[in-house]
């Protein structure tokens, strides 16, 4: 099961209804959360993916369970888009890549939500959803060279200033994230 | 408020051949959109997808037409019921497609394409919505069927609508594009079923071997099936002249294009039989022929009684794939730059083999979209 923050059972819901009912579900959402959206028309995904595009909400990816698909939705917030950074040490994605070619010894943090790493992450990276930070500050080391990364680089700059102020000593945050990442990544669903 | 009309596949069909003017609001995705639609020389198309509308139509009203009918479509039909409901609402004149592109796909109109010598008819099935061509050659009280589609009810109610027997049932050749309702045919009525055995090597129930000189009689004897052996698009693909008077050239030879030979797999191998086929069996064939394809691929082939085909001498003509005197030229049209392969073709030819026996829903999921069996 992928961690959502809500469920809304669309299951037997002819085409309108689910995308109907996932905008007004999402609408009441706080922004970054994310919705699993159960479903039984086919024709739902193709429709949820143009939508969210469409409305600016990221989609996330879709499993099939015995006849019925769970599709992954994620609130985007404003701000998000606008990828301002405020932590100083920085990588791109280029130079993250060739680090981990060259299999320096790093740490890859993903601060990114559960069902987004599940869909889609950089192989060997551990997720750390932002809002657990705070309590799994113990699963990494004070001197490991940690690489904090999200989709657009505005959570990881969050994550990697609260890493730096509990004295975490060499952190960087990589930018702009996996919504650009060209490197190999690997899914984590059945 | 206005109430919203609900239009059937055969009203947009009869506006489509009879070549009236309507204006389509089809709220399917972009992709599906693009992919395939209704196709007509007067229609007028406007693509918005449902769910961007959600929130009122204000955003498409400049582009609405406020004097005359629009027909809203999607993929089934839930989205045009809600949008022409809304556009009812706002004061328009709203229609949406029963069934959606769905019923659209599956609607079959039976046009007669004429008499034969002693008495019995032709008559053509035009899958309109996605290109399909099914024959039926009635004479006598009996008939037989040739390239049926999976919508066999409609070729058993019309037999019978005519009092006529279904004797023989054939396909011209092991389909990719769209599954075939022959042998339920044959099974439901006790007729005979007919595959060319070179496309049936691998078929999982028993069926009649379709080879040249095999003639065969329907109604008054005069009336003959000669089955012509024309391989191509596939190994075993076999022509009919009926009655001296058509030439049902499967999926070889098209109005205005010619078959591929890639879905099987075998293009280069099968691009020789192809010409061969086509420059020369075809050739020694008298002009005066009514050439009678199992496809027709865009809707500019419909002749005005909404049928389609045309004579031999005249494709020998103005087809331009009978008009490449450069055999390497015509391999190159035949291989490269071939268009995408049909919806899910090769579990259309597992089923059409009998290997696989997927429910009607799946079935529909397979054929959606157009077919794509040909090269210009």
């Amino acid at each position: 099961m992928i961690k959502t923050d809500q469920v809304l059972d669309a299951k037997g819901l002819a085409c309108p209804m689910p995308i109907v009912k996932t905008k007004k579900t999402i609408t009441n959402m706080e922004p970054g959360q994310v919705l699993e959206v159960q479903a039984t028309d086919k024709g739902s995904t193709a429709d949820l993916k143009a939508w969210t595009e469409r409305v600016g909400h990221q989609y996330l990816g879709t499993v099939e369970e015995s006849g019925t698909l769970h599709h992954y939705v994620r609130k985007t917030t404003d701000s998000e888009e606008k990828q301002e950074t405020t932590y100083e040490v920085v990588v791109n994605n280029d130079e993250l890549q060739r680090k981990l070619e060259s299999s320096e010894d790093l740490t890859v943090v993903d601060v990114r939500e559960e069902a987004e790493y599940s869909f889609n992450h950089i192989p060997g990276a551990i997720s750390i959803p932002m809002g657990e930070l705070d309590n799994r500050l113990d699963e990494l080391g004070k001197d490991d060279e940690i690489y904090v990364i999200c989709r657009t680089g505005t959570r990881s700059d969050l994550a990697a200033q609260k890493l730096a102020d509990r004295g975490f000593n060499k952190v960087t945050n990589v930018v702009p994230g996996m919504s650009d990442w060209n490197g190999p990544t690997e899914k984590s669903i059945g | 408020m206005m109430a919203i009309r609900e239009m059937d596949a055969k009203e947009v069909t009869r506006k489509v051949m009879n070549k009236k003017e309507l204006f389509i609001l089809d709220v399917r995705n972009e992709d599906a959109f693009s992919d395939w639609k209704i196709e007509g020389e007067n229609l007028t198309h406007l693509n918005v997808p449902y769910f961007d509308l959600l929130d009122g139509l204000d955003e498409i009203k400049d582009q609405l037409p406020s004097d005359k009918e629009i027909l809203v479509v999607c993929a089934k039909e839930g989205s045009s019921i809600m949008v022409a409901e809304m556009l009812s609402d706002e004061g328009y004149e709203a229609a949406y497609l029963k069934g959606g592109m769905k019923a659209w796909s599956e609607h079959l109109e039976p046009v007669k394409v004429g008499d034969l010598a002693d008495g019995g008819e032709m008559y053509q099935f035009v899958r309109i919505g996605k290109g399909c061509l099914s024959y039926m050659v009635v004479s006598n009280g009996e008939a037989a069927i040739i390239d049926a589609t999976r919508m066999t009810d409609v070729f058993i109610d019309f037999a019978d609508s005519l009092g006529v027997q279904i004797k023989h049932v054939f396909d011209t050749h092991l389909h990719a594009d769209h599954i075939s309702g022959g042998r339920m045919i044959a099974e439901k009525t006790g007729a005979v079923y007919w595959l060319p055995p070179k496309d049936a090597e691998e078929v999982q129930f028993s069926y009649e071997p379709l080879v040249d000189g095999n003639d065969v009689k329907i109604g008054n004897t005069t009336i003959n099936i000669h089955p012509l052996y024309s391989p191509g698009h596939t190994i075993g693909s076999t022509s009919f002249v009926v009655d001296e008077k058509y030439l049902l050239s499967g999926d070889i030879l098209f109005v205005d294009s010619i078959g591929r030979p890639d879905l099987a797999g075998l293009a280069e191998d099968w691009v020789g039989d192809l010409r061969e086929t086509l420059y020369e069996r075809y050739k020694e064939l008298s002009d005066e022929l009514m050439v009678l394809p199992a496809h027709f691929m865009i809707i500019d082939e419909l002749n005005d009684d909404g049928s389609v085909g045309e004579k031999l001498g005249v494709l020998f003509a103005e087809n331009h794939g009978l008009n490449i005197e450069n055999e390497a030229e015509f391999r190159s049209l035949v291989t490269d730059n071939l268009p995408p392969q049909p919806n899910a073709y090769q579990e259309i030819r597992k089923t059409n083999m009998g290997k696989i026996t997927p429910d009607e829903e799946e079935q529909r999921e397979m054929e959606i979209g157009p077919n794509r069996c040909a090269v210009r």
